[in-house]
């Protein structure tokens, strides 16, 4: 077996050492009741060739979204991540280290993190950041638990314009807890009172931005609704880019911002790994969940960074810990930070750009189409339509002939019947003309 | 010499690079990503274009791979040696893996594609979900946790839906004193109170005082076996019978499964929900603290409750069960804990690991894990101090019992494997016994490598009971920064770059 180093004779001269005479004998605790070594119903070891053979055939059996054109988002949007990303990210200091528990041979993760902190916080207007969450939707429910730690209240009020993933993730969080989740009906239409849900007892306002169905609004009079009231206000954001041409979170008076932050540096992976971001102001730094990186000095004085504040941590606090999370997404925070660094300030301005401008050009061609409404006003990247016809279906025949053209509000709202003819369409910068103009003219054959 | 002399003027000595943050080097105007002009269009941005400055730096693409290249060589890594940290199994990290997770139809499927279009991606998961549960001999698997402490929060929450479901609500839950810390944090994210059951002299759970704890107000034991200690819980039938016989749960945590994976199954010792690390056992990279994937094995009892999403198999090929209402009659999920199905990146890699081994390989890869750790402990065992007897399972505990007034601590200790070219073990973990070195070497060292670690731990224990502690306390000194004041970090928390951080400094 090529992964294990040891030979027949180095076995034999190890248990020797140990004066035993097998392996099995070190197996002696297990009750003599239970059986030991099992026969499996499974392969017995193969060579690098046979599992590559057999994996990719796997692969290939799936379309990949780079393969055609692809107008899929939803919470996951397709970008081209520069190949230096990939290839640092490979590095064996980075890939094969663990969390940085020894700082003095761990300061290349822990410099990256402390960037990582301040670009995060610094794309979303907000004063701090973590070293990272799970996903977007777990850092979503993190931050409404934080939220009611805050503040000390127990209502938590959700917008219907948050993903109902998030949406689901959050309320799933809090089951067991003293605690109620007020869930607002989801409303393409801009049209919800948030404000109105908010009262004496409420904790937090979870709202997303750019919405769940794409819409952009601002978010300043719901924070000065929250902070009359003595709640927080929690903005999600599901595609980062957007903080590329829009105006953040923290400058609308968010308390928190939790993010799902793949959108940069990482693949779509079918949905995981993912990369959770969270960001929110100083004072609360003591109730934040998670890692994070501080910046201090060695005994020479030099300038160093270790992992700080641990007394809110569960390998310290235990059942009063802020957060049961330990490991989380590292890897894809390096590949956030090495992206972020690779495009500057100038750089994410032009990509949103990007992105935007196609959008509002794909909007324009499928507004063409006879039947088919585009019903969001402002947005960045994404948007909804209204079809002449149930989505499922027409994303079933467009995807039959090589298009991937959005995803149904029918997929994620199996519960609105009335979202049967919506289809949420993104646009990014992988997009060409010659894509749209594919996607609009077999959209137009499909609704015909 | 040390690590500060001699003096240079550009503060580099050699190989041993300063790298200032992206923040310092970098400059308005300037970027590593050419992109092309945006079509002219009227926005549709509704007045929010974005007023607040963004502070990114700009830098180009040869100098964020310079300073991404410098930072690395900061870093221990698996690749570079031995790094024994106990109940993180840092083991071998094998590239195929790598290059198969990046295959465009795994690494460029989008989650809310048609089914049709990722028949593939379902297969995969539903074949990796089958050895997990053959492994373990568990009926069900929840595929989607994200993590280790993830899939605790899993386990604990169909537990009390399992409970809540026919009975009064129980409100308690016990764990060793010498548990994870995420196994009562995860409990108290479940609204249970958490009840600490001692150890016995032997350094496995006092099977007396569990009996005792139990009660009908218990919903779950919560056990790492082998346990934190690096010891099989010899008596774990007898509290898998004590659990059952109250009422309530008996929830393991598979941080430590690489002892045993290819040779004894959990199912098979009454437990009735098991995470399983795949980035422990089954090697997906630690990437630095993460991703990681924990799927959660299930009983039959505890199965119906398992969160979605998860994947079906019906006439049509593979599907995905995404929402509760979706669930088949029976079932009741206990809700959704991640966005989309998982983390199918790791669930890729995971499965060309248990493919290149397979079923005889783990046997192997465990039995070598064990064997490796006993190795350590009998090389070590007259030079350093055991708490307890062996054989030990895949990692070693040893206690500062040997260290006593020699003036060196456990962390001390730590510090000087460091100027010896390791990464330290997991240390004052467990908390049950003192100064504790929690030694996890792996099936992936050779005899060659374990022998040159036993002599250095050897050595510097001698040198520590010498009277030699100098060297100790200045540990480390070949490292790329000295011992970091962490006090100072966490009293004045600086936790991002402001250029007001450093007046003066070039920025």
């Amino acid at each position: 077996m090529r992964y294990l180093p040891h030979t027949p004779a180095d076995r034999r001269a190890m248990l020797a050492a140990i004066g035993v005479p097998s392996v099995d004998s070190l197996y002696r605790d297990v009750p003599a009741s239970v059986p030991q070594k099992p026969r499996f119903d499974l392969p017995d070891h193969q060579s690098e060739l046979a599992v590559e053979r057999a994996l990719t055939a796997l692969a290939e059996k799936n379309v990949a979204a780079g393969a055609v054109p692809s107008f899929l988002g939803a919470g996951a949007y397709r970008h081209h991540v520069p190949a230096a990303v990939d290839h640092l990210i490979q590095r064996g200091e980075f890939l094969t280290s663990y969390t940085p528990y020894q700082p003095e041979v761990s300061q290349g993760t822990l410099q990256y993190l402390y960037e990582f902190q301040t670009l995060v916080a610094d794309l979303f207007g907000m004063e701090i950041a973590n070293a990272s969450m799970y996903d977007g939707a777990t850092a979503t429910a993190e931050a409404a638990l934080m939220a009611r730690r805050v503040t000390r209240r127990n209502r938590i009020v959700l917008s219907g314009g948050l993903h109902p993933q998030y949406r689901d993730v959050t309320t799933t969080s809090f089951k067991h807890l003293e605690a109620s989740v007020v869930a607002l009906p989801p409303d393409p239409s801009g049209g919800e009172r948030a404000v109105d849900a908010i009262d004496g007892e409420t904790a937090c306002v979870v709202v997303q931005y750019p919405d769940m169905f794409g819409r952009i609004a601002d978010l300043t009079a719901l924070a000065s609704a929250c902070h009359a009231k003595g709640a927080l206000l929690v903005v999600a954001v599901s595609e980062v880019v957007a903080l590329g041409l829009i105006e953040p979170p923290g400058a609308m008076g968010a308390d928190i911002v939790a993010a799902e932050g793949r959108s940069l540096g990482n693949a779509l992976n079918f949905g995981g790994p993912y990369l959770g971001l969270f960001a929110t102001r100083e004072r609360f730094v003591r109730q934040m969940p998670g890692r994070v990186v501080g910046e201090t000095v060695d005994v020479d004085g030099r300038r160093g960074w270790v992992l700080t504040l641990s007394t809110r941590e569960q390998h310290i606090r235990r059942e009063k810990a802020t957060s049961n999370i330990c490991t989380n997404s590292g890897l894809c925070a390096l590949a956030f930070t090495i992206h972020a660094a690779l495009l500057g300030a100038d750089g994410l301005a032009r990509l949103a750009a990007l992105n935007h401008a196609h959008a509002v050009r794909l909007a324009e061609r499928l507004a063409r189409i006879a039947g088919v409404r585009v019903v969001t006003e402002a947005f960045f990247n994404e948007f909804t339509v209204v079809l002449p016809k149930p989505a499922v279906p027409v994303v079933e025949a467009l995807a039959a002939r090589g298009v991937l053209g959005g995803v149904p509000l029918a997929r994620l709202y199996p519960e609105v019947p009335s979202f049967a003819d919506r289809l949420l369409v993104a646009a990014t910068e992988t997009n060409t003309e010659a894509d749209m103009d594919r996607f609009a003219a077999l959209l137009a054959e499909v609704l015909q | 010499m040390t690590a500060t002399g001699p003096g240079t003027t550009s503060g580099h000595r050699g190989l041993l690079f300063e790298e200032p943050l992206i923040f310092e080097s970098g400059t308005e105007g300037r970027s590593g990503v050419d992109l092309p002009d945006p079509p002219a269009v009227a926005d549709r941005l509704g007045g929010l274009r974005r007023r607040t400055a963004l502070g990114w730096p700009g830098l180009s693409e040869p100098q964020v791979i310079r300073h991404f290249t410098r930072l690395s060589q900061k870093n221990y890594a698996i690749d570079a040696g031995l790094y024994p940290l106990g109940s993180c199994t840092m083991k071998h990290n094998p590239r195929l893996n790598e290059k198969l997770a990046r295959l465009p139809g795994f690494a460029d499927i989008h989650p809310l594609q048609p089914v049709s279009t990722v028949q593939g991606a379902l297969a995969l998961i539903d074949t990796l979900a089958r050895w997990l549960k053959a492994l373990t001999n568990m009926p069900a698997v929840a595929m989607s946790p994200a993590a280790g402490a993830h899939g605790e929060l899993c386990g604990l929450m169909a537990i009390r839906a399992a409970q809540d479901a026919r009975a009064a609500p129980r409100r308690k839950v016990l764990v060793p004193d010498s548990a994870h810390g995420t196994n009562p944090a995860t409990a108290a994210m479940c609204g249970y109170t958490v009840e600490a059951v001692p150890l016995n002299a032997r350094g496995r759970v006092d099977l007396a005082a569990l009996r005792r704890a139990l009660d009908g107000d218990t919903a779950a034991f919560m056990l790492t076996n082998p346990n934190t200690c690096g010891l099989f819980e010899d008596e774990i039938l007898e509290q898998a019978a004590a659990i059952h016989d109250a009422g309530a749960f008996f929830y393991c945590d598979g941080a430590n499964f690489n002892a045993l994976v290819g040779r004894v199954r959990p199912g098979d010792l009454g437990i009735d929900c098991m995470h399983i690390n795949l980035h422990k056992t089954f090697s997906t990279p630690h990437g630095g603290g993460g991703p990681g994937s924990g799927p959660v094995t299930l009983s039959a009892a505890l199965a119906p409750f398992a969160p979605v999403p998860y994947v079906v198999h019906d006439a049509n090929g593979f599907r995905l069960v995404e929402t509760a209402g979706d669930a088949a009659a029976g079932l009741a999920p206990l809700g959704r804990l991640k966005g989309f199905h998982g983390q199918m990146g790791m669930f890729v890699r995971a499965l060309a690991f248990m493919m290149s081994h397979g079923a005889d390989g783990l046997l192997q890869a465990s039995s070598d894990a064990v064997l490796n750790a006993n190795y350590v402990l009998a090389r070590l065992a007259d030079r350093m101090s055991l708490p307890y007897d062996g054989p030990c399972m895949h990692e070693v505990l040893f206690d500062d019992a040997f260290l006593k007034d020699t003036g060196v601590t456990t962390l001390d200790f730590a510090k000087a494997m460091i100027d010896e070219g390791f990464h330290p073990m997991t240390m004052y973990f467990p908390l049950v016994v003192h100064g504790a070195f929690l030694i996890e070497p792996t099936e992936s060292e050779s005899k060659e490598g374990l022998d040159v670690f036993v002599a250095t731990m050897r050595s510097l224990a001698e040198r520590a009971r010498s009277g030699d502690a100098a060297p100790f306390l200045a540990a480390p000194q070949f490292a790329p920064r000295r011992r970091l004041d962490e006090t100072r970090a966490a009293r004045q928390p600086v936790l991002r770059w402001r250029r007001s951080n450093h007046p003066g400094e070039a920025a």
